[in-house]
């Protein structure tokens, strides 16, 4: 049953305000770690190739392995089985914090994937150019592979962004709390779909505006 | 002097189980100031070749020396270094997307570690040699294959490189443009001294600019030699196809069914050369031997500003003047009978 009872916002609306933050708290630092993270495991995917850069069977085996194995787990799952672990590394499982770790675990390996696959585009020719000219695999990776799979690396971060705002909703379950956990107690606990349809615009727009921004910017680095 | 780049008894091999040698056992020298022109089909080795004068692909056995430094034994991190004074070019000209053709040229420069002003100051210079400073800021895509390549050639002599690698430089153009760029290496070769390896599988490019050309077959050199003696007198079968892919001053099984059926009189094949004076037994063929002429198929080329060619004849007359003819013309050059 939908109850229509007017909505307090006088006094939701501070705490609507603290879990937004909290959420682009927790979707910022997962971007910003899990990225960097993600960048590097995703240029050692593809350099350690056979006939890559840095060509090392062993390396990219195990990081292939990682990879496969942490990606398909839905990402609830990963928050319980990574208990033990979060518990070792941050000291507690539940919080805000706990959840950005399990965030960036799971968003990292996914992000790899995704750098991979945007650097198996570029033409080997042009890494062979830089290679005839004596350029080494650091100078490669850092003026040559980044630059050419821009365009297509900052979608690739757009559409991680959006995944991850779905796995911060998702955190508010281990106490993470945030938009998703606002939405859930405030809303469908308390039967307020006012609530439930605020938070949801609220998260609309944030992705629109960040999808728009990314597109933008990739048209840049494409020169389209 | 001792040749710059030279390859002793060079093998690549590839596969693990199956092994495959797509270079087997060569041994060659280019020397400085020359350009060297490798001609061979696609899967003859010849783009493996070239990469193992620079270390992009390691031998499995033998010694590539370059400029004194013996490639083939060192590390990759020793041969880097060495690689600024060897200039690559290749077929689709490998030009970075997401650098200006400034840029482009640049990067060897930055990989050198040249300040700022120094790069821009070579840069400008480079990009007016090639013809394209009005460019500068453009991105590669904005032009043509031709001005692709004459970038690519910019970037390849950015460092001063003694040497440069030409891989298939043309084949991705059309005939005129192919000749632009040719022009552009001749170039580079006379006023900046670059010695030049041309890898191909056009022998109008050999023709064109080499010096001196190995014919490549199966990982083999099956013949070596200058351009002018390869083209005048070929030993080998895969030499002879690649000739007539140019020339074709030989007329063809089909030509000469159709040579038959049309002329009565006896038909032979004379090689044109410049010291043999085919054209003046020719001049007196009617008052000294009684013989009438007719040309009937036959062209004559220059290569390396020397002319060569064939003529194919039909002689009318009798039978022994006729012979009387074709003895002095033997004494003077190659004659061949053209078989029915």
């Amino acid at each position: 049953m939908i109850r229509t009872a007017t909505t307090d916002w006088g006094q939701l609306g501070p705490l609507l305000l603290e879990n937004l933050w909290l959420t682009l708290y927790m979707v910022a630092v997962t971007l910003l770690v899990a990225g960097f993270l993600g960048l590097v495991f995703g240029i050692l995917l593809y350099t350690t190739r056979r006939g890559g850069i840095l060509q090392n069977t062993a390396v990219n085996a195990i990081l292939n392995v990682l990879v496969n194995i942490v990606r398909p787990i839905p990402f609830i799952i990963l928050i319980a089985a990574l208990q033990p672990v979060t518990m070792a590394v941050i000291g507690v499982t539940i919080g805000t914090t706990a959840a950005i770790f399990t965030m960036i675990v799971g968003a990292t390996f996914g992000i790899a994937r995704i750098v991979e696959q945007n650097l198996v585009s570029i033409d080997p020719g042009t890494i062979e150019a830089a290679r005839a000219v004596g350029a080494s695999p650091w100078r490669i990776i850092t003026t040559l592979l980044v630059p050419e799979a821009l365009g297509p690396l900052i979608l690739g971060y757009t559409f991680v962004f959006i995944a991850i705002v779905d796995m911060s909703a998702i955190a508010g379950s281990i106490g993470g709390r945030g938009l998703g956990d606002f939405a859930i107690v405030y809303g469908y606990g308390r039967f307020n779909w006012e609530v439930t349809i605020v938070v949801t615009i609220i998260i609309i727009v944030m992705v629109q505006l960040v999808q728009f921004f990314g597109n933008w910017l990739a048209r840049k680095a494409l020169r389209r | 002097m001792p040749p710059l780049v030279e390859l002793e008894n060079v093998v690549k091999t590839y596969g693990q189980k199956e092994k495959t040698n797509a270079v087997d056992g060569v041994s060659l020298a280019v020397e400085a100031g020359e350009i060297y022109g490798i001609i061979g089909h696609s899967g003859a080795g010849k783009s493996t070749l070239v990469r193992l004068i620079n270390g992009l692909e390691r031998v499995t056995s033998g010694r590539v020396v370059v400029d004194g430094h013996e490639i083939s034994s060192l590390k990759e991190r020793e041969i880097r270094p060495l690689r600024l004074g060897i200039g690559m070019i290749f077929q689709q000209f490998n030009l970075f997307r997401s650098r200006t053709i400034a840029g482009n040229v640049a990067y060897p420069l930055r990989v050198a570690g040249w300040s700022k002003a120094d790069r821009d100051k070579r840069v400008a210079e480079l990009l007016d040699f090639v013809g394209l400073l009005h460019r500068a800021y453009d991105y590669p895509e904005q032009l043509s294959g031709g001005q692709k390549q004459r970038v690519g050639i910019a970037r390849a002599l950015a460092t001063s490189p003694k040497l440069l690698l030409a891989d298939e430089s043309t084949s991705a153009l059309d005939p005129e443009t192919t000749q632009e760029v040719l022009r552009l290496l001749k170039k580079v070769n006379a006023e900046l001294g670059v010695t030049i390896i041309v890898i191909t599988h056009e022998m109008d490019v050999v023709r064109s600019i080499a010096d001196r050309v190995a014919v490549l077959a199966d990982g083999k050199i099956v013949e070596e030699g200058k351009v002018f003696d390869i083209f005048s007198d070929p030993q080998t079968d895969t030499a002879k196809k690649f000739i007539s892919t140019v020339i074709r001053n030989q007329p063809a099984t089909d030509d000469i069914q159709r040579l038959r059926s049309s002329h009565t009189g006896r038909i032979i094949n004379v090689e044109v050369h410049e010291s043999a004076r085919v054209g003046e037994v020719l001049s007196h063929a009617h008052e000294r031997y009684g013989v009438r002429f007719e040309i009937v198929y036959g062209g004559i080329s220059a290569i390396q500003s020397k002319s060569f060619g064939s003529l194919t004849l039909e002689l009318s007359g009798s039978d022994a003047d006729v012979e009387r003819l074709v003895t002095d013309l033997r004494a003077l050059t190659t004659v061949e009978e053209v078989a029915a």
